[in-house]
């Protein structure tokens, strides 16, 4: 059987990467994807753990957090549509009018 | 309850022109108010019956429960005793007569007009008969300010016109200071004696020693009341406003002067005369003060041209020695002359308003002359008040006056008389007599002088009733031919005062010269303390030890074989006076009228003095309305609130916004920042977790 610590270094990697890619990237459905990446690590944790204690929270959890991921990514993608038809470029730093 | 029906039908009649007069036509709107000044009259005359009898109890009726709080119970009460009896009679009665008079002098007034006249002519009858048949100081002081805001309103009538709307409110600032002094002496006499109630004050002052040395707390208060009696009965220094006050219609004057107003601080010191005779330093004042006022209006009377103001500074004079009376503690000589004063200085305010109404609104006597034939009823009727004014016996003026002239040499049992005070009121009196009977000449002998100028109201005169958009007396007598005799309603109350200025003094008529002096006796209870035990509720007439027994002694000394003789003598030096008096005037403007002139011309810097009042509007306004002004423009406008207020507010704005500015750099409006700083903010909280 994998050790629970194998899942947790997994599940931080993926985080990294998911956290790297929301900072990094210049294109907002790319951001959109690493923050899926980043919701799918924290699943991975709560599953892994809940198996270790033996329980379903942690699959259950999951599902929520998928579900809500789903509606998530539904918005998200309508959102960058609709600000693409206004600027014609994807890159967040195109997006600034929110301030003083 | 019927005393509440005294102030409540002119108020009534107040509510009913007020609220409908408009739409009604003037005979309904000035005949309600004319009614219910004469159903006032009629019912006083019901209620004041028992007060003639044998027996008098005053009478009180309380109407409800005013002021509950803590140790101040002030009901809302009326009092019936023998001195409200005489200001009840006076104010309707006179009233009365004010009111028939305006129904004919205002009748070409606008129906609204007419109606806002006669609304603020009852309200204001119904404050003074609430001020004269108070039983404490709170609910006299509602009659007290009530007359006061009646004051502003009728004298500011025509409100179009800037000199009379200045007017009103002169009158209604002058006025406050005086309240002010009322309101603090009214504090004072609470914080001393626990009570309001004229009586209750009456008895715990006559508890006391009089204040014979120094200055104690009655002295103080009295003198406060006194600052308020100045105010509304206009002597010195708060005389100023009462001139002004000719800018209302004339029968306003007749009311203010004759009725109602101007007689509350002689009455007001009348009601309060147990707490008056306590502070003999304070009565030494009040003579002073009146004296002083009683001369130095007299001699401005003597110049002026406007035939109201010669009435004005009269009545003002009168007044003063009304206040010479009170201040010797002859108070029922005060009261005496109170009201036979009010017969005759309406008769002629009511007399001067009929000749103004003949000449258009003319009020300058230089353009009067030889009227005598046009109006004779007015011309006799004001005659009569003439001679009753100057003192010439049997009329009213010379028992009231010479009894006060008496008081002021030989003095009361509570205060000092002074052959000083004699001389100045005699001179006063000869100077009454000169300027009355130099109105008379100006206005009714001689040659007229009226006809010539045009009418006189195309010459912008200042404060005739010409310059007046509001008055109809212009267009409809302006131009056509001689002037003529007023209606009947304005007649027939200038008979009927005129009537009354005969006779009024007969029942005043001293014993010196085998009369009785009635008014005195019948006034005395009133000035006295009734036995504490009854005057709560049920006042009687049993009157306490020291004032009556003090009293018997010292009428003991003053009726006299001495003080018959001397006052014998006295009334024929007074009886020389007057005479003396309408002849010098008879010289001076009947027989050479350029004679005047000469001597106006040859006193030079007198003359000048007298007809510019002594400046003492002018001295008031360097000293008190100017500083003020300067002090409100230049340090309370432009420093406080426009520098302090504004500046505060305006700086607070200033200072978030300033604040603001540097907080909202941290919005760039970059997602990634926010993103950025969420990340962090998430990392700090989870690592403060961990690590402890």
């Amino acid at each position: 059987m994998v050790p629970l610590t194998h899942y947790l270094v997994l599940s931080g990697i993926l985080f990294a990467i998911g956290t790297a890619g929301v900072f990094l990237r210049r294109n907002l459905i790319t951001v959109l994807l690493s923050i899926e990446i980043m919701l799918n690590a924290v699943n991975l944790t709560f599953v892994a753990v809940g198996r270790q204690i033996g329980t379903v929270d942690g699959q259950i959890i999951t599902f929520f957090v998928m579900t809500v991921a789903a509606a998530e990514a539904a918005v998200g993608l309508a959102l960058v549509i609709a600000l693409f038809r206004h600027r014609e470029t994807l890159s967040p730093d195109a997006f600034t009018s929110l301030k003083w | 309850m019927l005393l509440l029906l005294i102030p409540l039908l002119p108020f009534l009649g107040f509510l009913a022109n007020a609220a409908f007069g408009r739409r009604l036509p003037k005979s309904v709107s000035g005949g309600a108010a004319c009614l219910a000044m004469v159903a006032a009259f009629l019912v006083s005359a019901l209620v004041s019956l028992p007060m003639f009898g044998h027996d008098p109890h005053p009478v009180e009726s309380v109407i409800f429960t005013w002021l509950p709080s803590g140790d101040l119970q002030v009901p809302f009460a009326l009092r019936l005793d023998q001195l409200s009896t005489l200001m009840i009679l006076v104010v309707t009665g006179i009233g009365s007569l004010i009111h028939i008079y305006s129904v004919g002098y205002m009748h070409e007034e606008t129906d609204s007009e007419y109606a806002r006249y006669f609304s603020y002519l009852n309200l204001f009858a119904s404050f003074m008969l609430v001020l004269v048949l108070g039983s404490s100081f709170p609910v006299m002081f509602v009659g007290w300010e009530g007359v006061g805001l009646c004051s502003y309103l009728l004298i500011g009538f025509y409100y179009t016109k800037q000199s009379a709307s200045d007017a009103g409110k002169k009158a209604f600032v002058v006025n406050r200071v005086g309240d002010f002094g009322f309101l603090l002496g009214m504090l004072l006499v609470f914080a001393t004696f626990g009570t309001l109630d004229f009586q209750g004050v009456a008895a715990a002052a006559a508890a006391r020693a009089p204040e014979t040395a120094g200055m104690g707390v009655i002295t103080i208060a009295t003198l406060l009341l006194f600052l308020g009696a100045t105010g509304k009965s206009a002597q010195l220094p708060l005389h100023i406003w009462l001139p002004d006050a000719m800018e209302g219609p004339t029968p306003v004057s007749a009311l203010i002067h004759a009725a109602t107003m101007v007689t509350a601080g002689v009455y007001m010191i009348g009601r309060n005369a147990v707490l008056f005779s306590h502070a003999p330093m304070t009565l030494e004042v009040i003579a002073v003060v009146g004296v002083v006022t009683a001369l130095m209006a007299g001699t401005i009377g003597l110049v002026q041209n406007d035939i109201k103001r010669v009435l004005a500074y009269s009545t003002v004079s009168q007044l003063g020695y009304m206040f010479l009376a009170m201040g010797v503690g002859a108070y029922a000589a005060g009261i005496f002359h109170l009201y036979t004063h009010a017969f005759f200085k309406a008769l002629m305010f009511l007399g001067s308003g009929a000749v103004i109404h003949a000449l258009a609104g003319e009020q300058d006597m230089q353009r009067m002359g030889g009227l005598k034939k046009y109006l004779p009823v007015t011309y006799w009727t004001f005659l009569i008040g003439a001679l009753a004014i100057a003192g010439v016996p049997p009329l009213a003026g010379f028992f009231s006056k010479d009894e006060i002239l008496f008081r002021s040499m030989v003095g009361t049992e509570h205060g000092h008389g002074s052959v000083i005070l004699w001389l100045v009121g005699s001179i006063t009196a000869l100077l009454t007599a000169i300027y009355m009977f130099r109105l008379v000449f100006l206005t009714f002998h001689g040659q007229p002088r009226f006809a010539a100028s045009g009418g006189g109201h195309d010459t912008g005169h200042g404060h005739g009733h010409a310059a007046s958009p509001g008055q109809g007396h212009d267009q409809s007598h302006g131009h056509h031919g001689a002037p003529h005799e007023a209606p009947p309603s304005m007649t027939i109350p200038l008979i009927i005062l005129a009537i009354g200025s005969v006779v009024a003094g007969l029942i005043g008529v001293p014993q010196a010269i085998g009369g009785s002096n009635r008014i005195e006796h019948f006034l005395e209870p009133a000035f006295e303390v009734h036995s504490p035990a009854e005057a709560g509720t049920q006042p009687g007439t049993e009157a306490t030890s020291v004032f009556v027994a003090r009293g018997e002694v010292q009428s003991g000394v003053t009726h006299g074989e001495d003080a018959v003789r001397t006052e014998q003598t006295l009334m024929g030096l007074s009886t020389l006076v007057a005479l003396v008096g309408i002849a010098i005037a008879g010289f001076f403007w009947f027989r050479r009228p350029d004679g005047a002139d000469g001597v106006a011309r040859s006193s030079g810097g007198l003359y000048k003095l007298l007809y510019n009042k002594y400046y003492i509007d002018e001295i008031y306004d360097a000293l008190i309305v100017q500083p003020i002004k300067r002090l409100s423009e230049g340090a309370l406008w432009k420093g406080v609130d426009a520098g302090l207020i504004d500046g505060s507010v305006n700086g607070v704005g200033a200072t978030v916004r300033g604040l603001s500015q540097s907080l909202r750099q941290l919005q760039t409006g970059s997602v990634r920042t926010y993103a950025a700083s969420l990340f962090l903010g998430v990392v700090m909280i989870l690592g403060w977790y961990l690590w402890t």
